[in-house]
């Protein structure tokens, strides 16, 4: 699976960091030696509106500079989207969803593939990331995407956020480690 | 040596910074905010030593670099759409007074209705002003070019302003790796700016005064030889910065073009998802390959006569249009095949205006379509437009 070029997206709220997310997954990954791309869905983000952001990672050069429209896995920073956003949407078979949630992942249904949740919120306020009511999950699924997934370790995560994350840095790491050793699912 | 994962627009910063440029005036416009904000950071740190200079407008902003650069100073600016629009004036006067003024423009289409995405008609409108146009397809090209560009620009046989362009959100916003050389290596690659001409206390000069018309003409025959000798300054400092840096720049990139019997002609981002769509079709046994563009000014006549000399077929795709005509870049490659004896066939596709996504399959089926010579000719092909 290292060897191919693999795209996730990340599905969030404006302000909750999904942008970052995706670029610390990439700076992560770069950090273990692949090329890798990090961008935003192409638009204008408002506060609280949904929005995606995307990553790809490849041993080899990357130069395809589209968007992504079949990712290999999908991560989702605010279980409410699953309302209103197709979150699934292009997922490749036997591909993987990582939630942010405080049920079992046996609670959701995604067909074939494999779903993972994680109550990244808990986590986030435990750590004092954000505040309670607007907590900042980004640093904690990405702790939860490095045990689901297995293409980027979780030491590499832990150094881009030392490179990326703008304040907090302890508190984001720790947040990171804590998602890795509790995630459920599979 | 520094690798990191960083935005194309801190990839212009980077750029400006590791160049030493002595005075930015910029004015923040979306995309190109980022540019800016990361260039006043490093200024207000002491990492940077330059003149950062507050601007009420785009064309104070190149009005203020045009001032800088005639006292001998290395200036930047970036911009973006609307706001290079604005400059328009000013761009004549950097090139007219031979300022070698260096700016990146993320390419944004013109409103309206407004649309913060990319094209090229932004920057192809301004075509006639008298700058380099580079056209970048990755962040570390744009590192890369924002350092060259100083170097081509300030070159003695070339003193004119340069442009290098990027696109919007699809290389503006998205991180990617971008390696940047070690300051003191930069430093002997690019030595300070040593204006010939300038403004000084000791020795005298006007610049933008009254020229009559027995003198106009001759100034504007040197602007064009000095176009034509930036040609060759292109490709020599881009081989001077592979053999240091390892990575090589032309005035065109040819992908997988040996043996090819059909060749897009691609500039920009979409040059660079050509390649993966030149990748499969290969596989599939087609003989196809790709020539990225990355100068439109000057325009590369003889690489391109060179390479039409081997091929039966050329597809050129545009994402920009001159209305009432047709593609920029399929005007100018056409009309430097006419007098060619033995001329490829050759086809103009607009696609990705606006910022539409242009994909792999996009590029794969056009090919295609080439191949089985399906294309109208003497007609603008539009790819993908809902009627």
């Amino acid at each position: 699976m290292e060897e191919e070029l693999y795209e996730v997206r990340f599905h969030g709220r404006g302000g909750q960091g999904a942008v970052t997310a995706a670029t610390i997954l990439a700076d992560a990954a770069f950090r273990e030696g692949k090329d890798v791309q990090a961008f935003p869905i192409f638009g204008v983000e408002r506060r609280g509106a949904p929005v995606a952001a995307f990553m790809r990672m490849d041993a080899k050069p990357i130069d395809i500079k589209t968007q992504i429209y079949e990712p290999d896995s999908i991560v989702v920073l605010d279980s409410t989207l699953l309302e209103v956003v197709d979150v699934a949407k292009g997922l490749k078979e036997n591909g993987k969803i990582i939630i942010n949630s405080s049920k079992n992942a046996s609670e959701f249904d995604f067909g074939k593939a494999k779903v993972y949740t994680i109550d990244a919120t808990a986590i986030a306020v435990k750590h004092g990331l954000g505040t309670k009511t607007n907590p900042i999950v980004n640093t904690a699924i990405l702790g939860a995407y490095s045990k689901a997934v297995g293409n980027v370790s979780i030491e590499a995560i832990e150094e881009a956020i030392n490179e990326k994350a703008p304040r907090k840095k302890e508190e984001n790491k720790k947040a990171a480690r804590e998602a890795y050793e509790k995630i459920r699912g599979g | 040596m520094v690798k990191k994962v960083i935005y194309g627009n801190h990839a212009v910063s980077y750029g400006a910074k590791d160049a030493r440029a002595e005075v930015i005036a910029a004015y923040p416009i979306t995309p190109q905010t980022q540019v800016v904000e990361l260039l006043s950071e490093f200024c207000a740190s002491g990492e940077l030593n330059a003149k950062f200079i507050k601007v009420e407008s785009e064309h104070s902003a190149m009005a203020a670099c045009v001032g800088a650069s005639a006292t001998g100073a290395r200036a930047f600016t970036a911009t973006s759409s609307h706001g290079l629009a604005l400059m328009h004036e000013m761009l004549h006067w950097a090139s007219n007074a031979r300022h070698p003024v260096v700016m990146a423009n993320i390419n944004r289409a013109m409103g309206p209705p407004w649309n913060i995405w990319t094209d090229q008609n932004d920057s192809i409108a301004q075509r006639d002003t008298g700058w380099l146009q580079f056209y970048c397809s990755t962040n570390q090209e744009v590192y890369d070019t924002t350092l060259m560009a100083f170097k081509i620009c300030e070159n003695d046989k070339v003193l004119l302003p340069g442009m290098l362009s990027l696109d919007a959100f699809v290389l503006s916003h998205t991180s990617e790796v971008v390696d940047m050389p070690p300051q003191e290596e930069i430093d002997e690659f690019l030595p300070p700016y040593n204006a010939k001409y300038k403004l000084d206390l000791e020795d005298p000069r006007a610049f933008g005064s009254l020229m009559f018309p027995d003198w106009y003409y001759e100034l504007k025959y040197h602007q064009q030889t000095s176009m034509e000798e930036a040609l060759k300054v292109v490709e020599k400092v881009g081989k001077e910065f592979g053999d240091r840096f390892g990575r090589h720049y032309g005035l065109v990139e040819e992908y997988r073009i040996e043996d090819a019997e059909i060749i897009l002609v691609v500039s920009g981002t979409i040059a660079q998802t050509s390649k993966e769509a030149v990748d499969v079709l290969r596989k599939e046994g087609m003989k196809v390959g790709l020539v990225r563009m990355r100068t439109f000014r000057p325009f590369p006549k003889e690489k391109i006569r060179k390479i039409a000399s081997k091929v039966n077929k050329i597809i050129v795709i545009d994402r920009s249009i001159s209305f009432g005509s047709e593609g920029a870049f399929f005007t100018e490659t056409k009309a430097c095949l006419y007098n060619e004896k033995d001329r490829p066939e050759i086809w103009g596709v607009i696609i990705g205006l606006g910022g539409r996504d242009v994909t792999v399959e996009d590029i794969t089926k056009i090919a295609k379509k080439g191949k089985d010579g399906k294309f109208k000719i003497n007609e603008i092909n539009w790819w993908g437009v809902k009627l």
